[in-house]
């Protein structure tokens, strides 16, 4: 995982913890005076370095957005232009449905996945630690190396086999298929991101009193009936905080493309990141740029219609 | 993936497990106390082969000459193996000095984060009635929604001017893109500690500091494992911020040095593979060794 993702990762966990110990409004006055100056030396520095490294670029981005800047020599502003062209754009708007279409698939598929190896794992089996090592280690590889050992295996591997047992319609690469890519994408993808998700889960999973199904057995439930009535409703909290965590981590999907198709063919899997991205080498910088604040805007979105929706309905960890 | 279509007998078997689960850490008594459900584990051992069969795979591949390569599937293992792969993928992305770089980028970060988000999360924790300490940590959580293709761009030529267009650059914003959710793993951590502990020392005179590194940092040990497994994996798998960032190719990762072999021309696979394992083999190794450990500082930072 990228840096990007990890620190949209944890956005929500820390919105319930920081109202409970918030006593907002007190002591504000009285502790100014006597503070250690120290504390102020653990921060202030830090802070200094983040608003230099993080904040600033993301200002001086919005800046040159209402600019016409190509990444080099002389430049002026032209307001909104870059905004309403990027409205008119095809290759963005392509763009963006694929990144959405591809998030969606990726965080369903991710879960459904995870949930049930944490079930799995969770379960009697035999040998549980060695199996559980295994499963975990795709979160340690390089997510662009692994895109390339699949690379090869989409490519030559899987056409061959599947002309030796004459399937016929998977004889040439998914890769080079303009319909098909994406789904390549969407199994490299879980692949990757799947063990994480268990992780949350299993953590879920063991949450939950054991007590709860011994009187559900006592009262007759079958397992499955057991899954749906109680571990589903139990662990919704971390079914939610997957879906949240997941879905914003793909959307910045761009190593395992980059690994895979390289946006191609054609156009056909290039995702948001990756167009932005382009404008550092293809002469349209505050074009991108204007690009990037809208899929910032986006994104916020998001986020903004999730929390709302966890508030609504209760959902805590 | 064929571990996604099983719902049902997974689900059916989950259940019962329950009653030994829910008993704290004892795996050898679970080993002994329950009764196997075998088919369930061949189940899970099929799907494991997902994993395995990749990485299986990836070693038959590096250990293959060209020829051996041919036509086929790949998944043949090669008879007689080719060794000199290796050697030849050593040569060809320099090696040591892609892995001097990955190396120095990956400690450098590793240190920098415990170091930054243990420091900021106990002043924040400590001070938390205080404006400017709590202003600080929602404008540091307020960056995790910020997406980083949005910065990136401003970013690269940002650090350029600066002549930061090299690891330590990386170092600089694998820390400080990191930043956020580490403190928070930590605050929460720090706010567990109570005060009276610094207290006693204060009482005997010690500073600010001193408690810090005396008595706080020592005891924040499970977080700082979580928050440096984190930063390691995290910063030794990049490839998105040193592709852009650094300028000169000598000093590049090994996750960048891999896209050496993705040029048209290039189709000498067994060279790729031997160098991809190469690349891949330091993680695999550390995880697989300290597995139990890893696995529960990772678990720490999910149940957080």
């Amino acid at each position: 995982m990228t840096i990007t993702s990890r620190v949209a990762q944890t956005a929500r966990p820390a919105e319930g913890k920081t109202p409970t110990s918030a006593s907002p409004g007190t002591g504000a006055f009285r502790s100014k005076s006597k503070i250690d100056p120290t504390y102020y030396w653990m921060v202030v520095p830090v802070l200094g370095l983040f608003a230099f490294f993080i904040t600033l670029p993301a200002l001086v981005g919005v800046f040159f957005s209402l600019t016409n800047y190509a990444g080099y020599g002389d430049w002026k502003f032209i307001g909104l232009m870059n905004y309403v062209n990027i409205f008119k754009d095809p290759a963005v708007l392509q763009s963006y449905i694929f990144t959405f279409v591809f998030a969606l698939t990726t965080t369903v598929v991710v879960n459904v996945v995870a949930l049930a190896i944490a079930l799995g794992l969770n379960a009697k089996i035999k040998w549980r630690t060695g199996i559980r090592t295994v499963f975990f280690i795709p979160m340690v590889l390089s997510a662009l190396i692994v895109s390339f050992v699949f690379n090869y295996l989409f490519s030559n591997t899987l056409p061959v086999l599947a002309e030796r047992y004459g399937m016929t319609p998977l004889a040439t690469s998914i890769l080079a298929n303009e319909n098909l890519a994406w789904i390549a994408i969407v199994v490299v993808t879980v692949w990757q991101a799947a063990p994480g998700a268990t992780i949350i889960y299993l953590a879920g999973l063991q949450s939950v009193p054991s007590e709860v199904y011994e009187a559900a057995d006592l009262d007759g439930a079958g397992s499955f009936r057991q899954f749906l009535s109680l571990t589903l409703p139990l662990i919704l909290g971390y079914l939610v905080i997957n879906v949240i965590l997941g879905f914003k981590g793909f959307l910045g999907t761009y190593e395992i493309i980059v690994g895979l198709t390289g946006g191609g063919p054609g156009m056909a899997t290039q995702s948001v990141a990756m167009r932005i991205f382009s404008g550092f080498t293809g002469g349209d910088y505050s074009y991108q740029m204007a690009n990037a604040v809208i899929y910032f805007l986006i994104t916020l979105l998001i986020s903004v219609i999730q929390l709302r929706l966890i508030q609504r309905r209760g959902v805590s960890l | 993936m064929t571990v996604s279509t099983h719902p049902e007998p997974i689900t059916g078997a989950a259940a019962p497990t329950r009653i030994t689960s829910g008993t704290p850490r004892n795996r050898k008594s679970n080993r002994e106390g329950f009764k196997v459900n075998w088919w369930l584990t061949g189940l899970m051992l099929a799907a494991s082969l997902t994993i395995l069969l990749p990485l299986y795979f990836t070693v038959a591949m590096a250990l293959k000459s060209p020829d051996q390569i041919g036509t086929g599937t790949g998944l043949a293992w090669p008879n007689p193996m080719n060794w000199e792969n290796f050697a030849a993928a050593y040569v060809a992305t320099n090696f040591p000095r892609a892995f001097m770089s990955t190396a120095f980028v990956t400690v450098l970060s590793v240190l920098g984060s415990l170091a930054c988000s243990s420091l900021v999360a106990y002043a924040i924790a400590r001070n938390w009635n205080h404006r400017f300490f709590r202003g600080s940590f929602v404008y540091l959580l307020s960056a995790m929604f910020i997406p980083f293709p949005v910065i990136i761009l401003p970013l690269i030529k940002q650090t350029a001017l600066l002549g930061l267009d090299n690891p330590a650059g990386v170092v600089f914003l694998h820390v400080l893109g990191g930043i956020s959710f580490n403190t928070l793993l930590y605050i929460a951590f720090v706010r567990s500690i109570p005060v009276e502990l610094e207290e006693s020392a204060r009482m005997d005179g010690a500073t600010t500091w001193q408690v810090f590194r005396k008595i706080i940092f020592p005891l924040l040990a499970p977080m700082n494992a979580t928050v440096g497994i984190f930063a390691f994996l995290g910063s030794w798998n990049d490839f998105l911020l040193p592709q852009m960032m650094i300028a000169d190719p000598a000093l590049q990762t090994l996750p960048v040095v891999q896209m050496l072999f993705q040029g048209e021309f290039n189709t000498n696979y067994s060279l790729a593979f031997a160098s991809y394992l190469m690349a891949m083999a330091p993680t695999l190794v550390v995880y697989i060794l300290a597995q139990r450990w890893v696995l529960s500082g990772v678990m720490r930072g999910a149940v957080k």
